[in-house]
């Protein structure tokens, strides 16, 4: 019985259910429609023309004999475009940063290979392609930096290539270190590696003079602040700007991202008349889309006899590549802002170079900072251990924030909002990890497996991942005469699946059957507002925002049946399956959604005082993020030899908070473990020392194939809903990547034997093959 | 440009007319000229297998193959693997075993999956990771699609033996 009193008809719910996925049936059927698929009739095609110096003074472009060509519409060079101001990056606290920024094409100066110099417009891609390798491009080159652990050269006169210097502090650094019973001292890199979704980028723009709208199509992520951007710069009103989301090929934090291209297409839609297409393909990809993750930390952790940690002290230096662009410093300031993970540390000190240098421009990827984070910190366990002679277990055990502690407030903020820690009992859910890998058995079956000569370890690591980021999120939903549901969001998509998630949550709060609801998302012509897909947010802030928008218009679909329809009071009413039912008598007369749309048809509403239209509004906001946790585990099996590691078992384990949809997080958790293992073994754009990338194609930038990702185990725990929202979510996008890094390189140290060898990412064969060659030395 | 050819290409059975030019690829050909753009290319260098199709049977990497070089020859995509509404059993596969994501790797593996099944129904599980690691997947984790090429594979062979 309920509070009202009246009995409650058995109710299916959708939210906790792995229910199929409404976006596949396009995608297994041929009809998915990515950016490469958009078309419209005379298009142009556009076609960079890049540097291929890493850094140099911009002495002639010579475009005659493009331009003398019969098939060539239009070369632009900077002069072009002079009117178009640099690329705003995102706002942020860090001052300082705005002189870095690039312009749509380069002027004067050159500062990384693949940096757009020139485009030309033709109305066949293949001839584009033609055009462009006709303009030459005449540099003198200038001093090459490739590493941010050089000494800052020049950006331009009076500018060096250090913007900023990031220092966070608390609590009494000196004083732990004076009375540390032990100083560990380490020297650790990440290497620079990406998101490189499948599809590459595309954006296709159009000028409609009717209207006078310029519609941009293939954006993705951010819509709307892209939207407000791309007004700005080409002196627009933002009402006149209209971004369209396609299908979008994996998004991993670098696709949707307004970069140079976006605004050359939209420049030239509206110059040269007709619409414009650019696809990239996969070399610029690797050359020109943001890159990611590559630092160096030289991290002291001040320690006790018991291996507490009294103090951490970290100095970092973040390669960002030749320009700020996109997200300004906030990998590096996020970065230094999780450097505690899940551990409870007194006193914290940290100093992150921000740098540039002639490599491509770096940004976010999945788990931004964290990633390299978890690294730090999980190796500074793993040596902590090592140097008292302690179980990395226990060592962890001892420095993990206990669940009596939360909500535990650290004396820092990241992007701007404090870090509160708002739920979990870390040390309870890593017994969980334990016994579902059967710690002990596997530790014996290791050491059985050592004695018979192999070379295979065990390893553990422990993240802190972040999600949810604010400040809003909103949704409308509707339904019409049919009795379907339209859910309009300013969220957006990356193929994460979140239609489906956002569905099943309007089912459960209207009453609907979660494939009623079709999901509109990524246009900025539906909605006013909305603050895209990052950040592990859609399903916390649009899944909010849905829940809070569906519950209002069921209170409304309910009053007016209860007063004209069915004769009864809201409070003796429920919906079920779209119909709207008496709670005591669920099979006897009902309405539809479908019948309550029709009586709030503008006239019949009209006539009985109402406010037509069966719609309701929602906005959700939270300018705190939630913090999810996990662990994972790793069993490898290292060629002596070779230096090739094969990873054999995985266990990721997550604690979501609630999981709608669990099918869905745990195939986000796969498929970042798998991401993860990239970027831990094989991933790495490399440069050589003139600043000329090497890892431009794929089979120099090696993406792990089914081959080398084994079949990842998954424990899913929903122990710690976060307070901080309707539902208790906390987010899943950036779940199974965070710790990779750090396991993989715990566990072959374990099954080398050689604890502190691993210090970098990747673990190449190359790299672990001379190690070893280094250590039989 | 001057050297195009009038060549036909036969896809999921139908003729389709089209002029080319000797270097356009048969994928972009599928794509902007016989307006299948279910064929995604996702490297133009013949790795990632995105743009995968059969080719009397085998799979091709559509991007490594010149549109003149498929004509005369039995093409098909994944516009072809739905019988009208009746899915394949493998697109049927790849949504219970949520075997996709973002959907642009998925057209190519499905038409590597049915390769794989028509020619080796009974193929041992190492085999067929081996066989699937032919193409890149940048979302699932491969976890999901080796799964569900395999409840495909068992399906299909009970739907034969009560043939």
């Amino acid at each position: 019985m309920d509070a009202s009193g009246f009995g409650s008809p058995p109710k299916k719910t959708w939210v906790g259910r792995s229910v199929p996925r409404l976006e596949d049936l396009p995608l297994v059927t041929g009809r998915g429609r990515y950016a490469a698929s958009v078309s419209f009739p005379h298009q142009l095609y556009m076609r960079v023309v890049r540097s291929s110096h890493a850094h140099g003074k911009i002495l002639s472009i010579d475009s005659s004999a493009a331009r003398a060509h019969p098939a060539c519409v239009a070369v632009w060079t900077a002069a072009d475009v002079a009117h178009i101001p640099p690329i705003e990056f995102r706002p942020t606290k860090i001052q300082g940063l705005e002189p870095y920024r690039q312009r749509v094409l380069a002027t004067e100066r050159v500062r990384y290979v693949g940096e757009p110099v020139a485009v030309v417009f033709a109305r066949d891609p293949y001839i584009a392609e033609d055009l462009a390798e006709l303009v030459a491009v005449e540099v003198e080159p200038l001093p090459v930096i490739t590493s941010a652990t050089q000494r800052p050269g020049q950006f331009e006169p009076d500018r060096d290539t250090e913007p900023v210097v990031i220092r966070k502090e608390f609590g009494d650094v000196k004083g732990a270190f004076r009375a540390a019973h032990a100083v560990i001292e380490l020297d650790l890199a990440i290497g620079r590696h990406s998101g490189v979704p499948l599809e590459t980028r595309g954006a296709i723009a159009r000028y409609d003079a009717q209207r006078d709208v310029l519609e941009l199509h293939g954006a993705t992520k951010r819509p709307h602040p892209n939207r407000d951007m791309l007004a700005r710069m080409l002196g627009r009103s933002p009402t006149t700007v209209h971004l369209y989301e396609c299908h979008i090929g994996g998004g991993f934090g670098v696709r949707g991202e307004i970069y140079p291209e976006d605004v050359l297409v939209c420049a030239a839609a509206l110059k040269l008349g007709r619409p414009v297409k650019w696809i990239e393909d996969r070399r610029e990809n690797l050359m020109a889309c943001n890159h990611s993750r590559e630092q160096r930390h030289r991290v002291r952790a001040a320690v006790d006899a018991e291996g507490r940690v009294l103090a951490l002290d970290d100095e970092f230096f973040h390669d960002q590549g030749a320009y700020v662009r996109t997200h300004g410093a906030r990998v590096a300031d996020g970065t230094a802002s999780m450097l505690p993970g899940p551990y409870h540390v007194p006193a914290f000190r940290v100093a992150g170079h921000y740098r540039l240098t002639n490599k491509t421009p770096a940004a976010t990827y999945r788990s931004p900072g964290r990633f390299e984070s978890t690294f730090v910190h999980e190796r500074l366990m793993d040596a902590i251990a090592q140097k008292l002679g302690l179980d990395p277990l226990e060592v962890r055990r001892r420095n993990l924030i206990a669940g009596a502690q939360m909500p535990y407030e650290r004396p820092l903020t990241v992007q701007g909002e404090p870090v509160k820690l708002d739920s979990g009992d870390y040390p309870a859910h890593l017994e969980k990890v334990l016994a579902r890998v059967r710690w002990d058995e596997l530790k014996q079956e290791i050491a059985r497996r050592k004695t018979a000569g192999e070379a295979v370890g065990v390893g553990i690591a422990y993240f802190l991942e972040k999600s949810g980021q604010g400040p809003l999120e909103g949704v409308r939903v509707t339904v019409d005469t049919t009795g379907t549901v339209e859910l309009v969001t300013g969220a957006a998509s990356v193929g994460q699946g979140m239609e489906t998630v956002l569905a099943q949550i309007c089912g459960d709060a209207l009453g609907v059957d979660y494939r009623r609801v079709r999901v509109v998302h990524g246009r900025t012509d539906v909605i006013d507002y909305g603050f895209g897909a990052n950040a592990a947010r859609v399903t916390i802030m649009a899944g909010s925002a849905t829940h809070i928008a569906a519950t209002k218009l069921k209170a409304k679909a309910i009053e007016v049946a209860a007063s004209h329809m069915l004769e009864a009071t809201p409070e003796m009413l429920d919906i079920v399956d779209g119909r709207i039912v008496r709670k005591d008598r669920p099979d006897g007369p009902s309405v539809t959604l479908a019948q309550v749309a029709k009586e709030l048809l503008p006239a019949a509403a009209l006539a009985k005082g109402r406010t037509p239209g069966l719609t309701a509004d929602g906005i959700f906001e939270c300018k705190h993020e939630a913090f999810p946790f996990g662990a994972h585990v790793a069993v490898v099996k290292v060629d002596r030899e070779t230096g090739g590691v094969k990873v054999e078992r995985y266990l990721a384990s997550y604690d979501i908070g609630v999981a709608v949809n669990p099918m869905l997080v745990e195939g986000q958790i796969v498929g970042s473990v798998a991401q993860g293992l990239g970027g831990a073994l094989y991933e790495e754009f490399v440069y050589d020392d003139n600043g000329t990338p090497l890892s431009v194609t794929f089979a120099d930038y090696m993406l792990p194939t089914a081959h080398e990702v084994p079949d990842v185990d998954v424990l899913l725990t929903q122990d710690a809903p976060s307070p901080l929202n309707p539902l208790g979510l906390k987010g899943g996008g950036e779940s199974g990547i965070t710790a990779v890094g750090a396991v993989i390189a715990s566990a072959i140290e374990d099954a080398l034997d050689a604890p502190g060898m691993v210090t970098q990412l990747p673990i190449t064969p190359q790299r672990l093959e001379r190690l070893l060659r280094e250590r039989r030395a | 440009m001057s050297n195009e050819t009038d060549i036909i290409l036969t896809v999921n059975g139908a003729q389709y007319a089209v002029r080319v030019e000797p270097r356009r690829t048969l994928a972009d050909t599928l794509r902007d000229q016989c307006g299948l753009t279910g064929t995604n290319s996702g490297c133009e260098h013949g790795i990632c297998g995105s743009c995968t199709v059969l080719v009397d049977d085998e799979p091709v990497r559509a991007c490594l193959m010149f549109a003149v070089q498929a004509q005369g020859r039995n093409i098909r995509t994944v516009e072809g693997l739905a019988n009208g509404e009746e899915l394949h059993p493998l697109q049927r596969a790849f949504i219970e075993h949520h075997a996709l994501q973002c959907g642009f790797c998925t057209p190519g593996f499905l038409m590597l999956g049915v390769s794989i099944l028509e020619r080796e129904p009974d193929i041992a599980d190492d085999a067929l990771r081996e066989a699937l690691s032919a193409n890149l997947c940048r979302c699932t984790g491969y976890k999901n699609i080796v799964k569900a090429v395999r409840a495909a594979a068992s399906e299909m062979r009970a739907r034969s033996a009560t043939r």
